[in-house]
């Protein structure tokens, strides 16, 4: 069952001010697939999740669930499960008292509550922990069970808050990978919220990229980060982000500074240049020149700190392949790898190249 | 070196612990020891001060309380009945008036204060205030039944016309039905005493509970009373836990509230003393002299003892209890 968003918004106001929390938001969300919302803190991703959960209500505009307008639906009618952010498991229940609480409220017979809860407990891999509390999990384990105690209704759809944000390094890279399990077992329509862009891509069939309330661009992760439309979304996935140069464009030429790195079609004018930090090579033929100021080594690739007068900010990162040689306060020349390298309007933002 | 250090902090502890230990001593732990050991006194006077002012070691007042004619069981039935009726009516009123006080938006602090009015108004006037509205003439309940169609009712004794409930029922020469109608009000006010504190205390960690568990469950469709059940009280637990203890110990040491509305003399017209609980008791055996010119405080602290032992026993039963049930 698809998700659908129609024009939908929410003003949060008071006495002084308004504010368009979410704007006229249209997203379809395919059936079975996992979804990222996707942006800074304050973007509204964390409403509109909550305006399909039902706990808000949109100023205006439609939700369907399939063909079911399910706007003005409580949340228990949605057929939903949420994963709040911080779990919210119930501090007194114990885990498998937690799993089996939303089917007591469906009054579904005995048997049948165990089996389920056996059977979702077994699907996030936390059976041996059915008979702890919740203070006695670790932060990966209670991410499970909240997990566990949403999918055991067999909800429509799955809504998940920040799935990822309350854990270490380690257990988040295993917990996307068990989200992203989980949800392909089940096949359940998922919708999450992040503001990590590395969390989104790596486990997100799709992605929406939102600011300010506005969505600012919607596809496959890959494709959006080939292929950003403005400057914001450019900026927002990668890490480490993207380096930000001013440029021109003069007869056909494209140019940081005054050093040229290649060629447009687009007529003679002052743009932005955005080079992703993978988008250099090392060539002694090439005219942008950059000051290495400090090189790291990260394993499989080299770390370079540099600076270029064209640069939005003082010092601008370059990955490249560990065995190329460079030397910390040497200057060398770099080419730009055509498809790494966007070009915005100055004042629109917009991508034009 | 280390070991010197120690030494050090524990004197400077113990010093800043001294004032209190010497007041603690002299005021809370040397009356304790006395009063038990004046408890197995028989035959003390006080009022003898050579050496020997007892007559024997012994548990003679303890039997003397037990005794017939002595009043003192009557008391402490009076008294677990305060403390079995009013504690859980209290408990259970203030929790269902701070779950609706923190259900709305409008008001909320005006209400709050207005419901918290009463802990800040002396207890003795709030009493006087209560025994004019049951006044068994002309008193506001009296009016107000009487204006709904019905009869009036023999609240306080004094009125040989009006009604007394549980006539038939109670006919125990002390507890009886005029004993009956004055407990109500008693206890009436005892709740209506100890509900803004309870509420106060309720209705701040109800602020204070995470509202995602609420949205959780009601994403999970339960019902507003199973929530209730299920989750609020629950979270409430270690709060309502307190509650219990403090108030129990509170109740099985009433008196003020028997004072306040039925005066000195604990009585409710028609019978001698017939309100009175096991404090008002040792008051009295403190002031009163027997027949024989005694001085009576002996029994005074038998009294207190009993009423120490069964706090000491419920308080443990409460705490075993909680060990259960309560979810810190």
């Amino acid at each position: 069952m698809d998700i659908r968003l129609v024009n939908l918004t929410r003003i949060f106001a008071d006495k002084n001010s308004e504010v368009r929390a979410v704007d006229n938001l249209d997203i379809t969300i395919p059936s079975g697939k996992l979804i990222g919302l996707l942006g800074p803190s304050g973007c509204g991703k964390s409403t509109t999740l909550y305006m399909i959960a039902g706990l808000l209500e949109p100023s205006s505009g439609q939700i369907f669930f399939g063909d079911e307008d399910v706007t003005t639906l409580s949340p228990e009618k949605r057929g939903i499960g949420l994963v709040f952010q911080n779990y919210a498991l119930y501090p007194h229940m114990t885990v498998k008292q937690n799993i089996m609480f939303p089917l007591q409220n469906m009054k579904l017979p005995k048997a049948e509550i165990l089996q389920r809860t056996v059977k979702y407990a077994k699907l996030v891999g936390i059976e041996e922990l059915l008979n702890r509390k919740p203070k006695q999990l670790s932060g990966g384990q209670q991410q499970r069970v909240a997990i566990a105690r949403a999918l055991v209704k067999e909800p429509r759809v799955l809504l998940l808050d920040e799935p990822l944000s309350n854990l270490d390094a380690r257990l988040r890279l295993q917990t996307r990978e068990e989200i992203k399990r989980i949800q392909r077992e089940t096949g359940i329509t998922t919708v999450f919220v992040t503001h990590d862009q590395e969390e989104a891509m790596s486990i997100s069939d799709e992605i929406v990229v939102m600011k300010l309330g506005v969505e600012q661009q919607r596809g496959n992760p890959q494709e959006v980060y080939d292929q950003p439309v403005n400057q914001f979304v450019a900026k927002f996935l990668g890490t480490p982000p993207i380096n930000i140069f001013s440029g021109k464009i003069q007869n056909g030429d494209l140019y940081v500074g005054e050093e040229k790195i290649g060629t447009s079609t687009l007529e003679d004018q002052e743009v932005t240049i955005g080079i992703r930090p993978e988008g250099f090579e090392i060539d002694p033929d090439a005219q942008m020149t950059v000051v290495v100021k400090q090189v790291e080594y990260i394993g499989r690739d080299k770390s370079i700190v540099a600076t270029n007068p064209a640069s939005e900010k003082e010092n601008f990162r370059i990955i490249i392949d560990a065995n190329v040689e460079v030397k910390e306060g040497e200057t060398v020349k770099v080419a730009v790898k055509p498809n790494k390298c966007f070009v915005f309007d100055k004042l629109t933002e917009k991508r034009v190249q | 070196m280390v070991e010197g250090k120690k030494s050090i902090n524990f004197l400077k502890g113990m010093l800043c612990l001294l004032p209190a230990i010497v007041l603690l001593g002299i005021f809370t732990f040397y009356p304790i020891v006395n009063t038990f050991l004046m408890s197995f006194k028989e035959g003390y006077n006080y009022l003898i001060t050579n050496e020997k002012n007892f007559e024997s070691w012994g548990f003679g007042n303890y039997v003397k309380l037990f005794s017939e004619g002595n009043n003192f069981p009557k008391y402490l039935i009076n008294t677990m009945v305060i403390v079995f009726v009013s504690v859980p009516v209290s408990i259970t009123l203030s929790l269902l008036i701070a779950v609706a006080l923190n259900s709305i938006k409008p008001l909320q602090r005006f209400l709050q204060t207005i419901f918290f009015l009463p802990y800040v108004t002396n207890t003795i006037a709030i009493g006087m205030v209560f025994s004019v509205m049951f006044e068994s003439h002309q008193g506001l309940m009296n009016t107000l039944i009487t204006s709904l169609g019905g009869s009036s009712i023999n609240w306080l004794g004094g009125n040989t016309q009006a009604v007394l409930i549980g006539e038939g029922i109670f006919t125990h020469p002390f507890f009886n039905a005029q004993w009956f109608t004055s407990m109500i009000v008693l206890l009436a006010y005892i709740v209506w005493n100890s509900l803004p504190f309870k509420v106060l205390i309720l209705l701040s960690s109800l602020q204070s509970i995470d509202k995602q568990y609420y949205q959780a469950a009601q994403i999970d469709g339960t019902t507003k009373a199973r929530t209730f059940m299920r989750i609020t009280v629950p979270l409430l637990s270690p709060q309502i836990f307190y509650l219990l203890i403090t108030s129990f110990i509170g109740a099985f040491k009433e008196y003020t509230s028997v004072v306040a509305i039925f005066g000195d003399n604990a009585q409710s017209v028609g019978q001698k003393n017939n309100m009175a609980t096991v404090v008002w008791y040792i008051y009295q055996k403190t002031k009163e002299q027997s027949l024989s010119g005694y001085p009576q405080t002996s029994l005074a602290a038998a009294g207190a003892v009993i009423l120490f032992i069964i706090i000491m026993i419920f308080t443990a039963i409460n705490s075993y209890v909680s060990k259960k049930k309560v979810h810190y």
